[in-house]
């Protein structure tokens, strides 16, 4: 009676959240890997047409799709460099003493609230016109031009943006780490004639390795998936030279309609992603563990 | 040393200033005119006209975007923290093999990118409404229900987590008492899940707000849009009136940054739970 009773309750609570995610996530996911072998436009009336590997095939010698994937590693590389470095800059910062602290960190934290659409519409402006008029001022047009005009500088104004906005947010997990730093550690070695930098590589860094790997991981899988700000920077241009993985997957599908090789790309994107977050998982486990 | 203190204090300050730059050319070139615009783009403005912002208002249907991204955001959270407490207390108090079953395939999905999901959504939901006649496309309704689905699995996750740290012996009592399932969990558990029910909160008001392939996927009328839909497609129109343009970015901001001022404490610990999860 009361197993029956427990049975019931258990589903009043979970049916319906367990409905909804099953038909907005677990269908669509298993019907993507189907659709990923087949031929399609999109169009209901027309056939789709099975295929078998020819989608996966076809990708190693798409040079547009190959080109994307390079570009992504690029971009999510640099990335990864420099919102960490200046993420940590700023998390030493204001985990100092100074009295504005806290107002700064509020000002570092603030780009990562607005959404990446906007961000890259705001960049779009000073990339173009404001770099444009300090370079006619300074005459350094050699730096100060239209970066998005360039293939190559255009890829450096996304990190430039990227970083604007995710900077702030792994300060905070920073952050975090330090303040779990036991103060007596420092200042045993404070009193011992440690001076700020033997402090900072021999203490704060060793014990800061939990949020690196957090770090480190979380920003490989944002950058990997950047998708609205690639969009409202540059929309993958100066000719298709800043197409990243996330649009280029949405341009074959709803540009091209190419629904079936659009979401071969897709399981693809899907496979990659998963081998970075488990990678992730796996490390600081394994960490936590020796810890 | 207190002087000292002062200077670097002064200098961390004006770093966070510079930081925030960008939002300074978008705010000063919000009231210029075409010609003061492109004479200084890093000047103040010679007057402060409201013009470019009234002509951005009503070009981006500002108003009605506000309301269904509002109306959207709200609805979808409250359905989020409600549907994803109950699951996962249920999920972690069973602990059956069933539940971790269950709480398994909760967690594996947060592995899935969007853009793996988007075509095969979009074509499910087309066939749904179809067969069931319910309107999932083109509907506020529609767009709060793929929220609710791609946000549980993070939610469940840090109720979850949560819910495995309090102890069932104040549960147990009320029951002995005689209470329900629905009244030991409203009356008793979910008032103890307060604290990692704002993070849940702040967590997806941000992600959802600033979300914007799903809404462009989802909904076609324009009546309906939402913030960063409107902001793409008026971009899309007035790219070459920069002051128009950064007075609407300057509104849409606007929200975000009396959100941020209101519940700062709130977002950072949020941000912090949510990434170390």
């Amino acid at each position: 009676m009361s197993k029956t009773k427990d049975r019931l309750w258990f589903a009043v609570f979970t049916v319906p959240l367990i409905t909804i995610f099953a038909t907005v996530v677990i269908v669509p996911f298993l019907s993507g890997i189907v659709y990923a072998f087949f031929d399609w436009d999109g169009i209901a009336a027309n056939e789709k047409v099975f295929v078998g590997l020819d989608n996966f095939i076809k990708l190693l010698e798409d040079k547009r799709f190959l080109h994307s994937a390079w570009v992504t590693t690029k971009f999510t590389f640099l990335s990864l460099i420099s919102v960490n470095v200046i993420a940590i800059i700023f998390a030493l910062l204001v985990t100092s003493k100074l009295r504005t602290a806290n107002t700064a960190r509020t000002f570092f934290f603030m780009p990562n609230l607005i959404g990446g659409l906007i961000l890259g519409y705001i960049w779009q402006f000073i990339f173009s016109d404001v770099f444009a008029m300090i370079g006619e001022w300074t005459g350094l047009n050699s730096v100060f031009y239209n970066w998005l005009l360039d293939k190559e500088f255009a890829l450096y104004a996304l990190v430039i943006v990227f970083t604007w906005q995710m900077a702030g947010y792994m300060m905070i997990v920073y952050i975090a780490g330090i303040q779990g730093i036991p103060e007596e550690l420092n200042e045993a070695a404070r009193i011992d004639g440690a001076n700020y930098w033997q402090r900072l590589t021999r203490i704060t860094f060793p014990l800061l390795m939990q949020s690196f790997t957090i770090c480190l991981f979380l920003t490989l899988s944002f950058a990997f998936k950047i998708y609205d700000v690639n969009l409202s920077l540059t929309k993958g241009g100066p000719a298709n030279a800043t197409e990243m993985f996330a649009l280029n997957i949405y341009n074959e599908i709803f540009g091209y309609s190419h629904y079936g090789y659009g979401q071969a790309k897709a399981i693809v994107f899907f496979i990659i992603v998963a081998v970075i977050t488990l990678s992730q998982v796996y490390l600081t486990k394994k960490r936590e563990v020796e810890m | 040393m207190k002087a000292k203190n002062y200077i670097f204090g002064t200098l961390l300050l004006l770093l966070g200033v510079a930081f925030l730059s960008p939002v300074y050319v978008m705010v000063v070139n919000s009231f210029k005119n075409r010609a003061e615009l492109y004479e200084n783009v890093l000047a103040l403005p010679e007057s402060f006209s409201f013009q470019y912002y009234v002509a951005a208002m009503e070009k981006m249907n500002f108003l009605t975007a506000f309301k269904n991204s509002l109306f959207i955001t709200i609805t979808s959270v409250i359905f989020i923290v409600i549907l994803s407490s109950m699951t996962a207390w249920m999920l972690a108090r069973m602990d059956d093999k069933l539940s971790k079953i269950i709480f398994m395939i909760f967690i594996s999905t947060m592995l899935i990118p969007f853009q793996t999901i988007m075509m095969p959504l979009m074509q499910w939901m087309n066939t749904l409404m179809n067969v069931t006649g319910i309107p999932f496309l083109n509907t506020r309704g529609g767009l709060i229900f793929m929220h609710i689905g791609f946000n549980s699995s993070m939610a469940v996750f840090l109720y979850h987590g949560f819910v495995k740290t309090i102890p069932k012996s104040l549960e147990e009592a009320a029951t002995i008492d005689g209470a329900s399932k629905f009244g030991v969990f409203w009356r008793i558990v979910f008032p103890i899940l307060k604290p990692i029910t704002v993070t849940v909160m702040i967590l997806n008001v941000i992600s959802i707000w600033n979300d914007y392939l799903l809404p462009s996927l989802v909904l076609k009328d324009k009546g309906l849009r939402t913030i960063p839909l409107s902001t793409f497609y008026f971009f899309g129109e007035f790219t070459i009136e920069w002051n128009m343009a950064m007075a609407g970015l300057v509104l849409t901001i606007i929200p975000v940054i009396i959100f941020y001022a209101l519940a700062q404490k709130h977002i950072i610990k949020g941000i912090a739970e949510g990434a170390v999860k």
